[in-house]
């Protein structure tokens, strides 16, 4: 690491969210991030509607079998570099979700996740802590 | 000439994976199809593979935003197998925290709902006042979701009487802060006009789409599953049923704020009248049999099946979250409007995806958006509807 993206990816990183197969809670604990009591945009981090202008990926939920493909698709128009935060138990390890005959394992093994934020849900200071964990790394 | 939108699986207006197809003939949408399955995890299948108490942690990991509602219905489908009731005092604690997240959903939506007519402040707004329930429950139950009050025979955790007070203080914050919302949404015009005569869902297709919660009683059909069937503290407290009969989106706002009321009203009631004494009943075996349990979630009715051999684990579990209904309704709803109100009908019945696809879903759709041209449409209309109100 440490080219010209790196550097600037610290600043403001623009991060989009990918839920693959969550329970949605985590979800909404991304949302409360930008409403006003957390307010992440105070530092510059924007939740943003397009993969092709992410930073970060914000990804939560196990990755099912119809979602797959999708996931991937995401992050291969995600430009590179890119940081992969795994927000949740789900995104960790499929945990209760195991023995499921849909779920195709946790995102570690379709992608290279660089933060793991685990907690079901992670309250969104961890989550903040997790991001700023990640930036402090570059 | 008819084109096609098509929306998701990943979009910026959505946060769970799903897939609409807009048919629209210039700005008028004339069909929707719909294509879920996208969050399907097998809930039903792990079911089997868990202990009776463990499932209860399971079925709350179906949707994070009704993570009461699940295992509400689950444990009262346990304990119609074992003949049981819940003991007075977990029953009081029970509705509490049931309609205490009735209002944090509530919130959400209205948040969302703000967000989706782009109207942000209103979600912001909404959104900060629902902060201090979060924290409510962490106090109560020691997370902001997935509370986990639920078990069989009882409740998990007792509410302290040292902890009443503080409910008290946010029930009168809230109440405060609800009519202003309620008074400041009803009077703007320019939510008045976005939300008016929009997707209107007639009584007749409420009843033939079998829709429940604030879908059907936005639409005049009277239906509540606390009061056609109470269960728990729910005929022990006074409260009333809304129902709104014009089935526009308005109406079902109007449902869900006056529903805070409402919930407000009970849990101030169950906080005076909680008697005192143990918070569950012991179960130490499951007798074979099968049970129903129903709850009225935020979103409608909640319905869980299970069936015991006597053993440790279910052999069959059957959830039925409300969204399944709910969200085929939107076919008719989003006909003939513009491309513009179509992502605030098809919000309107509140869907939650991992609610409903837990289970297979084959069909049903809605919800639909063009991205940037949807919102640049939204921006244009809410001008005109500006000038026009100024005029
Ligand atoms: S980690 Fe927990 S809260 Fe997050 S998506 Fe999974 S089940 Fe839901």
């Amino acid at each position: 690491m440490g080219n010209a993206k790196l550097w600037g990816l610290k600043k403001s990183p623009w991060v989009f969210h990918l839920a693959a197969a969550p329970c949605n809670n985590c979800d909404i604990e991304i949302l409360d991030l930008i409403a006003p009591r957390w307010d992440v945009e105070r530092f510059g981090i924007v939740l943003i509607g397009s993969p092709r202008h992410a930073d970060a990926l914000l990804v939560t939920g196990v990755i099912n079998r119809k979602t797959l493909p999708r996931v991937l698709r995401v992050y291969e128009q995600t430009p590179k570099p890119c940081l992969v935060i795994a927000i949740g138990a789900c995104a960790c390890s499929p945990n209760i979700f195991t023995p499921s005959y849909n779920v195709v394992g946790p995102y570690d093994k379709h992608m290279p996740v660089d933060v793991y934020i685990p907690g079901c849900p992670p309250k969104p200071e961890t989550m903040i802590m997790g991001i700023i964990k990640a930036l402090k790394r570059l | 000439m008819r084109r096609i939108v098509p929306i998701g699986p990943y979009h910026p207006l959505q946060e769970e994976p799903e897939f609409f197809k807009l048919i629209v003939e210039g700005e008028k949408v004339v069909d929707l199809e719909i294509n879920i399955g996208y969050n399907h995890r097998g809930h039903e299948f792990i079911s089997q593979t868990l202990t009776w108490d463990q499932v209860s942690f399971l079925v709350e990991r179906i949707c994070g935003i009704c993570s009461d509602s699940h295992p509400y219905a689950y444990v009262l489908a346990v304990e119609d197998i074992v003949h049981i009731t819940a003991p007075p005092r977990a029953q009081y604690i029970r509705t509490i925290i049931g309609e205490l997240e009735r209002i944090h959903s509530h919130y959400l939506w209205l948040g969302l709902a703000g967000h989706f007519i782009g109207y942000n402040t209103v979600w912001m707004w909404v959104w900060r006042y629902r902060e201090p329930l979060l924290d409510l429950f962490e106090l109560i139950m020691g997370n902001r979701n997935h509370y986990a009050i639920n078990k069989i025979g009882g409740a998990r955790r007792d509410i302290l009487p040292e902890d009443y007070p503080k409910i008290e203080k946010y029930l009168d914050l809230l109440e405060k802060k609800n009519t202003m919302f309620t008074n400041a949404i009803l009077d703007d015009p320019v939510i008045r006009a976005r939300l008016e005569n929009v997707g209107v869902l007639t009584k007749e297709d409420a009843i033939a789409y079998a829709v429940t919660g604030p879908t059907a009683r936005g639409s005049g059909y009277a239906c509540d599953v606390r009061k056609d069937d109470p269960y728990d503290a729910y005929d022990k407290v006074d409260w009333n049923m809304v129902v709104f009969p014009e089935g526009d989106v308005l109406a079902k706002a109007k449902v869900r704020l006056i529903e805070c009321h409402e919930s407000i009203k009970i849990v101030r009631q169950c906080l005076k009248d909680m008697p005192d004494g143990p918070i569950e009943t012991r179960v130490d075996e499951i007798p074979p049999g099968e049970g129903i349990g129903r709850h009225e979630a935020p979103r409608g009715e909640v319905f869980h099946y299970v069936r015991s051999d006597g053993s440790n684990m279910p052999v069959r579990h059957k959830v039925r979250a409300p969204s399944y209904m709910n969200i085929a309704s939107n076919v008719v709803a989003v006909r003939g409007y513009s491309i513009a109100d179509a992502a605030l009908v098809l919000a309107a019945v509140d869907p939650c995806y991992c609610c409903t696809e837990r289970t297979f879903v084959y069909e049903n759709g809605k919800k639909k958006y063009s991205g940037q041209d949807l919102l640049r449409l939204s921006w244009k209309k809410t001008e005109d509807i500006k000038r026009r109100y100024k005029k």
